[in-house]
């Protein structure tokens, strides 16, 4: 990759602006990698690929991500770096899992993420008041956690009724969840509406079944927290650009001292941006608890933090990228729970884009990209016409491998908060 | 005289601070738990003050210290390798591989055991080093992610690959693992050198050789980092990156050349319970040794004297709290400590580094009569 | 407007740091409507005057009165309450929010939850119209050039209903159509009511702009002139007190070997040329001054000769070598030395003991290391010998660097480079932040060294400091060397006329 950026950007977004407005594109693209997906599933005959069954599954996998992300989110657009989500998230398991059984669901629900809060405060006020390194903070927090709430097992769960060591007994009562009337098959005040989207999928049709089957996936059986988790995302977004407050979080991530020239409480910005942090890492591990377990497992978070992360990165520390982000990894994760085929179907699905990737670049006349990714895309083609199925580390990799390319290959489009990380003190500028 | 003032000052206080409050709180937890800290703590140190614990602490304080090198090599530079772990975790289940794949004379079986080991950490941590210098993507988020990619790489390498195979392993149902590393690549212990002081230990613990390792390691980074013209390019880029430049310091040969000695060094860590007890990769060998060892190097500040302290604290901690079961006390309070002492510490250091700076300045401006210049200690340490 | 009580009055305003007294006994009256100067050099006093002003550190004495009314200011907040507002000189701007997000900050316009946008456009192109300032308020603030930026900064105060402006050296920044722009800016300001605090040490550009002009001096205000009363000289010396401390020698002795020449040295970042066919010579024992308005190539310049730049066209030669493929270290090992124009940013690490400080650029040095082993008693040796012979008051070897005053650093540094006998010395801002005693000595130092056969380029913001060292003046202006000056003639006039471009434009 010899091609400058400078060469690049231009002409890439004049061409997108002439598509039309961005939410349309966004639409555009969404159906033509839909069609992609749905032609793989017709060729590989993996009905798993698009069912509602999977994308139910992806929506449970991706709401954790996606809190978790974010989570990161709010404490990095106030410009604290948080690599402490994963500890923050294992308080939310834990504290969920301990209150959802001695109080009930949601008062797991609420302890989850006042625990997760904690953690955030715990961050804030190290790196906020006493200056320490953000990184060193999350590592120690990350520490910290684990070892409290292996502590606090050992002491609070081994003497409930099923609980032990590393888990807790199960949560008692239910979330509760809708499905979407005449869509999902929903009921309406008893009345069990006509399940229209169950129907499309059922009948196989290109393109239109696979649409219906993920939109039905989500729309049906639909947890309340995943209700709240999706609302979280437009809400953040509102939250962060448009009003006052919000605006003055993100100031303080982009350059503190102007913040604080203009009479914003910096610390107090980064105080909340992280607490909230922890907030949703918390009730990103409370959805575990609840809606993926039914109790308290030490270790369940599985890095999960991290990959909530790696998720904002990819969003370009935006919500809407966020949740995007999350959903891709929440949907790899899926099908190789559900199906090895489908994950096998991935492989050619990866190599069709790609070769609308050569297409795209061929148009705009740009050979050497052009090249790389035709071999890229003949590679994917192989593996898929060799093999019969794809490892599970190697699906269980994919979320990483996904965030360093883009790292490695967007970072001229990626746009971290310009004081993201770094140390501020009241009173030092100029 | 001021110098050791100041060393004191900086290098005990903190730590000890730190140490006592992680105590005090983990008392609390204790007693709101409804055991007493003072048996508690009074029975950890009766026990892990035996020979025996003695020794095993030694035993777990190795790979800790290692792995605290690895860390400590990159924060001297200013770069943060949060990704030992995932180098020490690949580079033990291939080095364990290698190692049971060929037989050779013994001092070469090991060594070789060892360059494979130091070349996978080295190679796995310096992509890290490689996608920062020429995709400018930070070595936090690369480590992490490398950290999950070796995992899951070093798990399909485990079990597609390396996994001895039942026919060969004898029948019945058994863990995974791989085959075992001949005699001649194990490392011999010292057991000898504690018989010679006339100790007996007990049958089936044996002293680490692997200690000495750790130990040459320890003083080699001491060395290279404080005696050598590349630890100084190293310190003055961690310091101030642009000054470096500017004294001819080759950044990006830097950041990968620190980046692949930190993972050297970090594929050491496993090789301690690998040569020296295992003898071979298991699915339940021990993970977690790479976060430990940043809150070592942490403890430590990055000195091979602090750090190894700090890994035998951390040692003996997890020792002697396997009394307190007995005690009917959970054991587990001992990673309390571990977590509170780790984030405290660098407070700790913090505060103190303030308190040291300012009286510094206001020593030397007595000499100078005029006002110090130096920025606030948040911007020096940018 | 006859109001009798000044808009602002500061009466006997104190205020002392650890060691220094950084504003002593002020008294300044600043009335309605008027465009008021704050002079003077660099350390006299007048950015910690303004922050007190602005609400960002209280005075240790004295009383701030506003129309007449004695307040207190606890922080910005207060300050922008009152109607004052402060156009930094280090834009305080987040690159990448809008200029509307910029602006309304701290001060937004809401309709229930919500910031009301709406409003907030509307009063923005308002204040842009009435006083001639177009900004999109849309654009994210990384895409304006710096003229646009400072407008967003005026505006933001205005959106807050300022109706006194402090600007701090804003003009420091700015091209010479861009200084011309703000003026305009400024008079449509005043004209409409505003009041204009100006602060520089541009003595033109503030005789050109003010209505009056006050003098600090060490932390004092020394008076308050109008600048038709003045000349430019008598206002110098009203800064630097009794009379102008010119930096005179002169007794050209430049050797025939030619040390280093740079042959069409062009360098591109991005889309930009940043330093453009630059044809340069120096020989041994001869000042070399480079002037120019900052950010005009001569950071380029200099790293170019150090190597941290890469050429896009062009050679340097280094005595009779071709040294533009050279790494740094290699340029440094051949005897190049270089005094940073920020200490703390490129020549010290701070936190370490001076004695290893000495490595730094040196850590091939053959005397100081024993191929890659360091040698750390004769770093120390040499640091002694930096300390004594170059008069570095220090407790010692072993104390960091950063408790050690500015003046010392630099003579340090200085000490630090010249022991190692290199053949040519860079020097950038070499007095710039030190203190009126250092920084005599600085320039002896300097001269000392050309003395001796060096050959040294000399980059500084200060004329007189040029005027006064060099024995050619070369003029630097958007990364081009556009003229060649002899400094026994040339006045500081004729040298601002050249560094902003003015005197092209005159010449037929």
């Amino acid at each position: 990759m010899s091609v400058s950026p400078d060469a690049v950007s231009p002409p890439r977004r004049s061409l997108l602006d002439r598509l039309g407005p961005r939410w349309a594109v966004l639409l555009l693209g969404a159906a033509v990698v839909l069609a992609i997906l749905s032609t793989v599933r017709l060729i590989t005959d993996s009905q798993a690929l698009t069912s509602s069954g999977t994308a139910a599954a992806a929506l449970r996998l991706a709401v954790p991500i996606g809190l978790a992300g974010l989570g990161g989110l709010y404490s990095e657009r106030a410009g604290v770096v948080n690599i402490g989500l994963e500890g923050m998230m294992i308080l939310g398991t834990w504290f969920g899992g301990w209150a959802g059984f001695e109080f009930g669901v949601w008062w797991g629900v609420a302890f989850g993420v006042l625990g997760g809060a904690l953690g955030g405060l715990l961050h804030s006020i190290a790196t906020v008041n006493f200056g320490v390194d953000h990184i060193v903070s999350g590592v120690a927090i990350n520490i910290l956690a684990a070892g409290v709430t292996r502590f606090l097992s050992v002491v609070v769960l081994t003497d409930l009724p099923g609980g032990g060591a590393t888990q807790s007994p199960s949560v008692t009562g239910d979330i509760g969840s809708a499905s979407v009337p005449v869509l999902a098959g929903g009921d309406i005040f008893g009345w069990r509406s006509p399940d229209v989207l169950g129907a499309i999928e059922d009948s196989g049709v290109f393109f239109f079944a696979d649409l219906a089957g993920l939109l039905r996936g989500v729309l049906g059986g639909l947890s309340w927290l995943a209700v709240i988790a999706l609302a979280l995302v437009p809400f953040t977004w509102w939250f962060l650009w448009r009003t006052p407050i919000g605006l003055r979080l993100r100031s303080v991530g982009e350059n503190p001292y102007a913040a604080e020239s203009l009479g914003v409480r910096v610390y107090t910005m980064k105080h909340l941006g992280v607490i909230v942090s922890g907030a949703l890492a918390g009730l990103g591990g409370v959805f575990l608890v609840v809606e993926s377990a039914g109790i308290y497992k030490e270790g369940q978070t599985a890095g999960r933090g991290f990959i909530g992360l790696a998720a904002m990165i990819f969003g370009n520390w935006k919500p809407t990228g966020t949740a995007m982000g999350a959903g891709v990894f929440g949907f790899a994760d899926a099908l190789q729970l559900r199906s090895n085929d489908a994950v096998h179907g991935l492989l050619l699905f990866i190599a069709l884009l790609a070769a609308l990737g050569v297409f795209g670049f061929l148009i705009r006349r740009r050979l050497t990209p052009a090249g790389i990714m035709a071999l890229m895309g003949g590679g994917f083609l192989l593996w898929f016409l060799q093999t019969d199925s794809v490892p599970n580390e190697f699906i269980a990799m994919t979320p990483y491998v996904v965030t360093l390319l883009v790292l490695a290959f967007a970072t001229q489009r990626l746009r971290m908060p310009a004081a993201d990380g770094l140390q501020y003190r009241k009173g030092e500028s100029g | 005289m001021s110098k050791w003032r100041r060393l004191l000052l900086v290098n005990l206080t903190a730590p000890v601070a730190a140490l006592v409050f992680a105590f005090a709180v983990s008392s609390i937890a204790l007693l709101i738990s409804g055991n007493s800290p003072i048996t508690a703590f009074a029975r950890m140190w009766e026990f892990g003050t035996r020979l025996d614990s003695i020794v095993s602490m030694v035993n777990k304080a190795v790979p800790l210290y290692l792995s605290a090198l690895a860390v400590a090599i990159g924060f001297k530079m200013g770069l943060f390798n949060i990704g030992v772990e995932g180098q020490y975790r690949l580079a033990a289940v291939v080095a364990a591989a290698a190692g049971a794949a060929v037989t050779l004379p013994a001092p070469l079986h090991i060594l070789l055991i060892i360059a494979v080991a130091m070349a996978v950490g080295g190679v796995w941590s310096g992509i890290a080093g490689l996608l920062k210098v020429t995709r400018g993507v930070h070595e936090v988020i690369s480590t992490i992610m490398l950290n999950f990619i070796a995992f899951n790489l070093g798990a399909y390498l485990f079990s597609n690959y390396f996994r001895e195979r039942a026919e060969e392993g004898g029948a019945g149902v058994q863990i995974p693992k791989t085959p075992e590393i001949p005699e001649s690549g194990r490392f011999p212990s010292l057991n000898p050198l504690v018989e010679a002081f006339g100790f007996e230990l007990r049958p089936g613990l044996s002293l680490q050789g692997f200690v000495i390792i750790a130990i040459i390691v320890g003083i080699l980074y001491w060395l290279v980092v404080n005696r050598t013209r590349f630890g100084f390019d190293l310190r003055a880029s961690g310091i101030n990156a642009p000054a470096a430049q500017a004294s001819g310091v080759n950044a990006k040969r830097m950041v990968v050349r620190a980046m692949v000695l930190s993972g050297a060094v970090a594929g050491l860590v496993g090789l301690s319970p690998l040569l020296g007890f295992f003898y071979r990769y298991t699915l339940d060998f021990e993970t977690g040794l790479g976060f430990t060892g940043i809150a070592v190097a942490l403890l430590g500040r990055n000195h091979p004297a602090g750090m190894a302290l700090g890994a035998l604290l951390f040692g003996f901690l997890s020792r002697s709290s396997q009394i307190l079961d007995l005690e009917g006390i959970p054991p587990e309070v001992v990673v309390i400590v571990q977590g509170v002492v780790v984030l405290s510490v660098v407070v700790a250091y913090e505060v103190v580094e303030r308190m040291v700076r300012r009286q510094e300045a206001r020593a030397a401006s007595q000499v100078m009569g005029d006002q110090p210049q130096g920025p606030a200690p948040a911007e020096a340490a940018t | 407007m006859t109001d009798s009580a000044p808009a602002i009055e500061l009466q006997g305003i104190t205020k002392r740091f650890p060691g220094v007294i950084a504003n002593e006994d002020v008294t300044l009256d600043i009335r309605r409507g008027e465009v008021h100067a704050i002079v003077g050099e660099n350390g006299a006093g007048k950015s910690t005057l303004m922050k007190i002003l602005y609400g960002m550190q209280p005075p240790d004495e004295g009383t701030i009165r506003l129309d007449g009314a004695e307040v207190e200011f606890r922080s910005p907040k207060d300050a922008i309450a009152a109607g004052i507002g402060m156009v930094h000189q280090h834009f305080m701007l987040a690159e990448q929010l809008t200029v509307l997000e910029n602006v309304i900050l701290g001060s937004e316009p809401t309709t229930g939850p919500r910031i009301d946008l709406r409003q907030a456009r509307r009063r923005i192109q308002e204040l842009g119209d009435r006083y001639g300032m177009d900004v999109d308020p849309d654009v994210l603030l990384e895409e304006l050039e710096v003229g646009q930026r400072q407008r967003v900064e005026i505006i933001k105060v205005l959106f807050r209903g300022a109706e006194i402006l402090i600007l701090d050296e804003p003009t420091a920044v700015l091209v010479p159509q861009e200084v011309e722009e703000l003026f305009k800016n400024i008079r449509e300001l005043t004209e409409q009511g505003e009041t204009v605090v100006f602060i520089s040490h541009k003595l033109d550009e503030v005789l050109e702009i003010a209505d009056r002009i006050t003098v600090m001096r060490q932390g004092r205000t020394v008076a308050t002139v109008a600048p038709d009363e003045v000349t430019s000289r008598e206002l110098a010396e009203l800064m630097v007190g009794s009379e102008l401390p010119t930096p005179d020698t002169r007794q050209t002795q430049a050797g025939e070997h030619v040390v280093l020449s740079l042959e069409g040295a062009t360098v591109r970042e991005g889309p930009r040329t940043t330093l453009d066919a630059v044809d340069l010579t120096l020989r041994e024992g001869e000042i070399v001054g480079v002037a120019g308005v900052e950010g005009n190539g001569q950071a380029v310049l200099i790293d170019v000769i150090l190597g941290l730049k890469e050429l896009a066209e062009g050679r340097v030669r280094y005595g009779d070598q071709d040294i533009t493929d050279w790494a740094t270290r290699r340029r440094r090992e051949a005897g190049i030395a270089y005094i940073p124009e920020d200490r703390h940013h490129e020549g010290l690490l701070l936190p370490q003991p001076l004695w290893e400080n000495t490595f730094l650029g040196h850590q091939t040095d053959p005397e100081l290391t024993r191929g890659q082993w360091l040698r750390p008693d004769a770093a120390r040796r040499r640091t002694e010998t930096i300390i004594q012979r170059y008069d570095v008051r220090t407790p010692g070897v072993d104390v960091a660097a950063h408790a050690l005053s500015g003046g010392n650093q630099q003579k340090y540094i200085i000490g630090r480079e010249m022991v190692a006998e290199p053949a040519l010395l860079i020097a950038a801002h070499p007095t710039r932040g030190i203190d009126v005693g250092a920084q005599a000595a600085v320039w002896d130092l300097i001269r000392q060294a050309r003395d001796d056969g060096l050959a040294v380029l000399l980059v500084s913001a200060d004329l007189d400091e040029l005027i006064g060292l060099s024995d050619r003046l070369s003029v630097i202006l958007r990364g081009r060397l556009v003229a060649e000056l002899d400094p026994s003639v040339v006045t500081p006039e004729e040298l601002g006329a050249h560094m902003t471009g003015a005197a092209v434009e005159d010449s037929p």
